[in-house]
């Protein structure tokens, strides 16, 4: 499923129009990347938390080549599945 | 942030009510949610992927106690961030 797909659907089964529910899916998600460029954490109960990382650099080596390569520090996104989520992606229930 | 910070951000700029702005939130996380059950990956370009994988049962064991324990099959979820947003984050 894609983002459009996601506001087609929206917009059916919310009964809203197809703009109102793109403008809904892009404020939820522009959102979000907000919140973690902010290095704030996001927990939504049910599907799942959000949380920037850092990763140190390191020096590192091309498997391939052997070539010495630096690593530079970086930051990631860190997503924690939910336990409403888990339990519905593996059929189980609370 | 949480959903009740989602939902208001959705009711200050929509001009929706604050309980139709929940209800709709509540349904697009309950559409993700229903999709990602069914097995079907999501993608949200300049966001990232949700994509569900499934693991095999393997041998593990208790960190506590040393004692070895069969870890079973399982479904997981795992996000991905779009290059977009790797890139916002490091700016």
């Amino acid at each position: 499923m894609v983002k459009s797909e996601l506001i087609q659907e929206l917009a059916e089964r919310g009964a809203i129009s197809k703009t109102l529910a793109e403008t809904v899916v892009n404020l939820v998600f522009t959102g979000m990347a907000d919140e973690l460029q902010q290095d704030k954490p996001i927990e939504i109960r049910g599907l799942g938390s959000f949380r920037v990382r850092t990763y140190r650099g390191y020096m590192g080596r091309n498997p391939r080549t052997g070539k010495k390569v630096e690593v530079i520090t970086k930051k990631l996104p860190f997503f924690r599945v939910g336990k409403e989520l888990r339990l519905r992606l593996n059929n189980e229930s609370e | 942030m949480t959903k009740a910070d989602i939902v208001e951000n959705i009711y200050e700029k929509v001009g929706l009510s604050k309980e139709e702005s929940a209800r709709i939130v509540e349904l697009l996380l309950e559409i993700m949610k229903q999709t990602l059950e069914q097995g079907d990956k999501i993608k949200i370009s300049g966001f990232g992927n949700f994509m569900v994988r499934q693991k095999r049962s393997r041998r593990g064991r208790n960190p506590q106690t040393g004692e070895e324990i069969e870890i079973s099959a399982r479904k997981v979820l795992t996000f991905k961030a779009s290059p977009i947003l790797k890139k916002a984050l490091n700016e």
